[in-house]
């Protein structure tokens, strides 16, 4: 394993990208508030946001050949200071939830001021910045506890975001509260699962902490610390049947809110799953692969195919959506569960492409929303005439989800049943085609609200505008050019799962 | 300079400009012209794998142009070009944009040197034909495109499934020959299958092809069974199982064929019927039996498109294509009824028309390889196809009855293009050597042998002194007005024997099959609404208890797994 670490030494702008993409936004946030404007609101989310863009692709570039950057925050060395870590896997998410925030910040501009009131700006786009914070810094910390923090921030501040629905829809509000419970106790069970961790190891560094569990092996404390560890993110990761908030919580917030949590947040949580499932505890350890096979495993497949009915017998396309990404989660987590290089690309490669593709259809729901009110079918009858560009995107971006050779979902799947194959779990691979199917009737009811059910006679539903157009067919276009250029996804996502999958050994070496 | 172009470009090329032309004859005229450029490029190509591509760690065979290939895809420009001027009147954009993605795909799956991206064009031709049976805008042809979509892109999946486990089995996705002794080759096998309407796996093709627009038709008739037919020539030739799959294929649409009213279904019949003597001649495998399977999907497609074009133009003027309807026209379309009795009658195989040279091919090389019941089978069909198509088609439409109908003669562009293919029918029939001379395998036939007239002869003059006798004595099923399954089955037995006892499982099946539509299927998406549906638990709120509740349940479950192993 090429793991050569590079310690930070010169103190170039160059060496403190790390420091960097955490910094910007998270004092450009409070600068919103500071400057009180509602006017210079948005342009500074968005000139954080883009700059943090530019610094997540510099730092996958210097990644990509399957080295480590390791900066030590405030010089203090590592396990006593706090680390960030960079390597392909964290770098990769880095870009995901920048470039869906950088997408989405134009569009949420308009969708928003037809959705929020404007009073509630300012204080809406702070809330975004540290909920986007809050997620980079969750990717790119070398330590535990530190990710606690950074969850905990993006958290904190998602609550606020969703509950500013509530103007559309007093449920907003429910729905805000159900997931405060639930990611509370998700956050409890983690930072539970930590403290056991520190008994255990005395450590909180997770480089250091694979070390140690890597030299101590197995303890009741530390298999104590795994099944809290892998409850509380799985809530956060809305893993079935811990999913319930999910769906409400998608279907209430504010469109551009919707499409940027369904984007990155569960996938945030995803890669901290990963990150504690191969790279601090050992893939070897026995409780390890029994969880995963017995618990993982089974409930993903039951995802797959519970909330795919749901979402079939949906009459909201947003609520549709919400059920569908929990079952496209189902998806990741057994890519996961395969335990083999093959499945990990998959879940890695699923967790990028399901993003681009939730990202598109979300930001066309907020479409529907913005021009004809609502995202009910019942509203949107007819609406492929009047909305022809909206329409269009929803059936590449639908195709995507559903796996259509040619589009990125396709990638995924295939990826992921060759995983299976590799397993020879030929049951695992049939189901997952089949619960493909499921994908299909559902995606096919949009169609037929869009495109075969008549326009109502009196309808005054004009096409959105193009700052709306424009970032939902960047993602619609993304899902088509990742769907036919793979080299860029396919080879990050290798060296992910290889970096990860190299377990302790990824972290060794300082 | 084409030769870096896969040809199928062309065509998806012209596709995105022709929504830009001005409606009108610029554009019909785009739709003509490709398939001429893509014609002399194809005849121009050089052998060998021309264009590659990089795919997702896989090199994809843009262009395999070898003999075999290349015969199809001329044969793809020429019905394309033939569907072309046939459509020259139309104004439909949906409809001439799908037309030339549709010979696109099919012209690159002919191309294809590798199975995905034969699978990607596979995909693609069923796609792009479905618009061509929607765009007649009935609800009868929307439901009928979607049995269609769905059981193409059934295909497509098993397709697609084969392609995988053939992949992981022996790390190659070249397309070559294949033997059925593998799941993977067995799936494969099956989705060719049904794109070729093997016997039982055939409906589609009737239900689909009469459910077209009139100038829809005529471009389906052509593609997509034929690229089958090049698929399974590729991959399973000298399969023994396809010659007893084409010996039934050959047989079994003859008794719906006699019962149906819709002439342009009774046409799908015995285009059906005659993809049976392709199967039976690629299955028998030798050179001379696979060019007979060749040149008879060649000269099939040039009269199949023959009578639809001619049934095309009755229903173009008369807005019907039934047999109870018609009668009698003949007087005022005498063209058209010349050239349905030459399309008629070269699929019958008459001498001197185009069947004839192809179909005695195949038989000569089924009796060659002594499968003599095939043989008798084929023989057979050839009867009963002459009877249920060739006689009753251009008999029932043109001259019957005296009806009322005084329709004008088809419009110009029709008859030009109707004469031109029966031209090439007859061409093809009076000089074989230069239909020969297209084919992959250097085969020295005559078909012209007093043997081969005489016998073909007799089976034709025989087969029509039933007919003349049957018709009036009322033996011969006159067309009912309405579409009767359950006919009485003992007639049936009387007219073709053995083959009646066939209805009864598939009829059983089918019946079983409309029972479990109404039965258990309906209970099962009943359960699945209760479940599933919006006011069932799963997808209502649940209150937050309920959620911590389960958060418990999981933590306990996962503890007691890492604590248990």
């Amino acid at each position: 394993m090429a793991t050569e670490t590079v310690v930070h030494t010169a103190l170039t702008l160059t060496d403190q990208l790390p420091a960097l993409q955490i910094v910007v936004p998270f004092v450009a946030a409070p600068l919103i508030v500071l400057l009180g404007g509602r006017r210079w609101a948005w342009p500074i989310a968005f000139a954080a946001s883009l700059a943090s863009l530019v610094i997540a692709a510099l730092l996958l570039a210097s990644v990509l050949d399957g080295s480590i950057i390791s900066y030590h925050m405030g010089g203090w060395a590592p396990p006593v200071g706090i680390e960030y870590r960079v390597d392909a896997a964290n770098a990769f998410v880095l870009l995901l939830v920048s470039a869906i925030s950088t997408v989405v910040l134009p569009y949420a501009r308009t969708s928003i001021a037809r959705e929020v009131s404007e009073r509630h700006h300012a204080l809406f786009y702070t809330a975004y910045l540290l909920c986007f914070s809050g997620l980079m810094g969750v990717a790119i910390t070398g330590d535990a506890f530190n990710v606690f923090v950074f969850l905990e921030i993006s958290s904190l501040s998602t609550y606020v975001l969703i509950a500013q629905g509530a103007e559309r829809d007093r449920r907003a509000l429910t729905a805000s509260y159900d997931y405060l419970i639930m990611g509370t106790i998700g956050a409890t069970f983690f930072v539970i699962g930590i403290g056991f961790l520190y008994m255990a190891t005395g450590t909180l560094n997770l480089a250091d902490l694979a070390d140690r569990i890597a030299d101590k092996g197995d303890s009741r404390t530390i298999r104590a610390a795994f099944a809290f560890i892998v409850v509380g993110i799985g809530l956060k990761v809305a893993m079935y049947p811990v999913h319930r908030w999910l769906p409400n919580a998608y279907t209430y917030a504010p469109s551009a809110i919707t499409a940027f949590l369904a984007a990155t947040a569960t996938k945030v949580a995803v890669y901290v799953l990963l990150r504690f499932v191969f790279s601090v505890f050992q893939p070897a350890f026995i409780f390890e692969v029994h969880t995963l096979e017995f618990i993982i495993l089974p409930f993903a497949l039951v995802a797959m195919f519970a909330c795919s009915f749901v979402a079939v017998f949906q009459s909201d396309f947003k609520m549709m959506l919400a059920f569908s990404s929990v079952a496209q989660i189902g998806y990741i987590l057994l890519g996961i569960s395969f335990l083999n290089e093959t499945g990990v690309t998959a879940a890695v490669i699923h967790l990028f492409n399901h993003g681009i593709t939730k990202a598109a259809l979300f930001m066309a729901v907020g479409a529907y929303v913005y021009s004809a009110g609502g995202s009910f079918y019942d509203t949107m009858q007819g609406l492929g005439r009047r909305m022809p560009l909206t329409s269009a995107a929803v059936v590449i971006a639908g195709l995507s989800l559903i796996g259509v050779p040619g589009t990125a979902g396709f990638i995924s799947k295939w990826v992921l049943v060759q995983g299976a194959l590799e397993k020879g779990w030929w049951p695992v691979a049939i189901l997952i085609v089949g619960s493909s199917l499921l994908a299909v009737i559902y995606i096919w009811r949009v169609i037929e609200v869009l495109y075969l059910q008549p326009t109502p006679e009196d309808s005054r539903v004009r096409e959105v505008p193009m700052s709306m157009l424009v970032p939902i067919w960047i993602m619609t276009l993304a899902c088509i050019w990742f769907g036919l250029n793979t080299d860029m996804t396919m080879s990050a996502a290798q060296a992910a799962a290889r970096g990860l999958l190299a377990g302790s050994a990824g972290m060794m070496g300082q | 300079m084409l030769d870096a172009l896969p040809t199928a470009f062309l065509f998806f090329l012209a596709a995105l400009i022709l929504p830009i032309l001005p409606r009108g004859p610029l554009r019909s005229l785009l739709v003509l012209i490709v398939p001429v450029v893509a014609g002399l490029a194809v005849y121009a190509l050089p052998m060998g794998n021309l264009v590659q591509a990089e795919f997702f760690g896989f090199t994809l065979d843009l262009m395999r142009v070898d003999p075999l290939s290349r015969v199809f895809a001329l044969l793809f420009c020429i019905a394309a070009f033939l569907g072309g001027l046939f459509a020259w009147h139309l104004r439909d954009t949906v409809q001439q944009v799908a037309m030339l993605l549709y010979v696109g795909a099919a012209i690159g799956a002919v191309f294809a040197g590798d199975l995905v991206t034969l699978f990607f064009y596979w995909e693609g031709t069923a796609i792009s034909s479905v618009f061509l049976i929607w765009a007649r805008r009935s609800e009868a042809s929307y439901f009928s495109g979607m049995r269609y979509l769905t059981i193409q892109i059934g295909s497509g999946v098993m397709l697609l499934a084969g392609i995988i486990l053939h992949y992981s089995a022996t790390g190659s996705i070249a397309f070559d020959a294949m033997t059925l002794d593998s799941p993977a080759s067995w799936l494969i096998f099956i989705a060719f299958g049904i794109k070729a309407a093997f016997i039982l796996l055939n409906n589609w093709m009737i239900d689909a092809y009469p459910s077209a627009t009139v100038t829809g038709t005529v471009i389906l008739s052509a593609f997509t069974t034929k690229l089958a037919i090049y698929a399974l020539a590729r991959g399973f030739a000298g399969t023994e199982l396809l010659i007893y799959i084409g010996a039934a294929t050959a047989v079994y649409p003859l008794i719906w064929a006699q019962l149906e009213n819709d002439l342009r279904r009774v046409v799908a019949y015995a285009l059906n019927l005659q993809q049976g003597f392709m199967f039976v001649g690629i299955g028998i495998g030798t050179e001379l039996a696979l060019n007979g399977a060749i040149a008879h999907a060649f000269v099939g497609v040039l009269y199949g498109m023959l009578l639809f074009m001619t049934l095309g133009a009755v229903m173009y003027r008369t807005g019907t294509s039934r047999a109870t309807d018609l009668g009698g026209i003949y007087k005022t379309m005498p063209l058209t009824a010349l050239f349905c009795l030459v399309g008629a009658a070269s699929i019958s195989a008459f001498p001197l028309f185009a069947g004839f040279v192809s179909k005695s091919l195949i038989i000569s090389a089924a009796a060659k390889g002594s499968h003599y019941v095939v043989w008798g089978c084929l023989l057979l069909a050839s009867a009963g196809g002459f009877l249920v198509c060739g006689l009753k088609v251009p008999f029932f439409a043109f001259f019957s009855k005296d009806g009322s109908l005084r329709p004008r003669e088809a419009p110009g562009h029709m008859l030009l293009v109707m004469g031109l293919t029966a031209v090439l029918c007859v061409l093809a029939g009076t000089n074989p050597t230069a239909l020969y001379a297209l084919l992959p395998y250097d085969v020295s036939y005559q078909p012209y042998s007093t043997g081969h007239i005489i016998t073909q002869l007799q089976l034709l003059l025989f087969s029509a002194l039933a007919f003349a006798l049957l018709l009036p004595t009322r033996l011969y099923p006159r067309p009912n007005p309405t579409v009767n399954l359950d006919f009485d089955w003992v007639y049936r037995r009387l007219l073709l024997g053995a083959i009646g006892l066939l209805a009864i499982p598939v009829r059983g099946f089918f019946r079983a099959l409309d029972r479990f539509k109404a039965g258990p299927l309906k209970a099962l998406i009943r359960t699945l609404y209760n479940t599933y549906g919006p006011m069932a638990r799963t997808s209502q709120f649940w209150p937050t208890g309920a959620m911590v509740l389960w958060i418990a349940i999981l933590l306990g479950v996962t503890l007691l797994v890492s604590y248990a192993s």
